[in-house]
């Protein structure tokens, strides 16, 4: 078992409020697309609002821009979760319940095994890839590095 | 993100693809690619109709080139002392294999091209082309065959599993690594509008992505599992 252990945030910029129709199939797919992730090889943790289901709630940049942060084992196991299973069904429909936004809105980044990334620490990691690129602490899948700071093919 | 990645080595693939012009070797490799799993000598002996000295003797001319990857495992609820000497499994290997003369790098196009397609957020064009472009490939299909045929001619590697048709391969695997929603968007879109073209009223393309194969799967539209 690896020493380090991958974070990961994605941010959504929503079109409409959660309580809206046009929001209704994002909001149906959030329970099982999340036990699915809870079940899925290499979970580690994922964060979860004062309701204990979900982030939803948790709202660090203005009211319409939601957050989803978890830990994984590998990168492996997180890729084949989000391209690999029935999660990629959310993510080919994206662009029905989020706005598109021209800036990377995944991040990931190598922490030790045990820490719980922060709401905050996650939002400064994404701002550091925004703003200087793919580096050794803030990455995306196409552009990986290794939890030693070296680039990954 | 694995050896599927490896940098292409037009000479090492000149091997690869020369090898599979021995008809015995290439019902092998047929056999073990199409089943998905690993595969022993025996099993691919029989499968293929030879002796098994000489499905071993093929089998490893095929790992050699890297077309296929060994594994050594015990069979299932054997392990420790005395359980014997591990069984040589036989799986087709992830790496792609292409041989182009003169030579020709569509890759390198088609990831430029799909960088931009992203950056522009043009996914609903492509996936119109697309499906535009499954539809005619359908229409011209026809002639009496069936979906499996049609999508194994297109290197799907279908097989069935339940009511539902499965692909095992993905044509597009290495721009699918790079680029997934686009991609399999892409890929769907395409069935689609084969099944479309085909005629084929009765059957939907669906996205139910997997480890190791395709994202897509083909099913009856009345059954939504």
């Amino acid at each position: 078992m690896s020493r380090f252990h991958l974070a990961q945030l994605n941010v959504g910029r929503l079109r409409k409020p959660l309580d809206a129709a046009e929001s209704a199939g994002f909001v149906a797919a959030l329970q099982p697309v999340n036990a699915l992730a809870d079940a899925s090889p290499g979970f580690v943790w994922r964060l979860t609002d004062e309701g204990g289901q979900d982030a939803t709630s948790i709202r660090p940049e203005g009211d319409d821009l939601i957050v989803n942060l978890s830990v994984w084992e590998s990168r492996q196991a997180l890729w084949d979760f989000t391209y690999r299973s029935d999660h990629l069904e959310l993510v080919r429909r994206r662009r029905e319940w989020f706005v598109r936004m021209a800036e990377p809105v995944l991040v990931l980044w190598w922490v030790p095994a045990g820490h719980t990334p922060s709401v905050e620490e996650a939002m400064a990691r994404l701002a550091r890839l925004r703003e200087n690129g793919p580096g050794p602490h803030a990455f995306t899948f196409r552009r990986p590095y290794d939890p030693t700071g070296h680039p990954e093919t | 993100m694995s050896d599927a990645d490896a940098e292409a080595d037009p000479v090492g693939d000149v091997d690869a693809i020369a090898a599979l012009s021995d008809p015995v070797r290439r019902r092998l490799y047929d056999y073990v690619a199409g089943q998905g799993r690993e595969v022993g000598r025996v099993e691919a002996a029989g499968a293929v109709g030879v002796g098994k000295t000489l499905a071993a003797f093929h089998l490893d001319r095929l790992a050699d080139v890297g077309l296929l990857d060994v594994v050594f495992r015990r069979p299932a609820g054997r392990a420790g002392p005395g359980a014997g000497r591990p069984a040589k499994l036989y799986r087709r290997s992830a790496a792609d294999h292409a041989v182009s003369l003169p030579p020709r790098d569509y890759g390198t196009a088609a990831t430029l091209l799909a960088e931009v397609v992203e950056a522009l957020g043009a996914e609903a064009g492509l996936e119109e082309a697309a499906r535009r472009r499954g539809r005619a490939a359908g229409a011209a299909a026809g002639g009496g065959d069936g979906v499996e045929e049609v999508l194994a001619r297109q290197g799907y590697v279908p097989y069935r599993e339940g009511g539902a048709i499965r692909l095992r391969n993905c044509p597009f695997d290495a721009l699918a690594r790079d680029f997934p929603p686009l991609t399999c968007g892409m890929n769907l879109a395409l069935l689609e509008g084969l099944l479309e073209g085909m005629g084929e009223t009765d059957l939907a393309a669906r996205l139910r992505s997997r480890p190791g194969e395709c994202c897509v799967e083909i099913a009856s539209k009345n059954n939504e599992d």
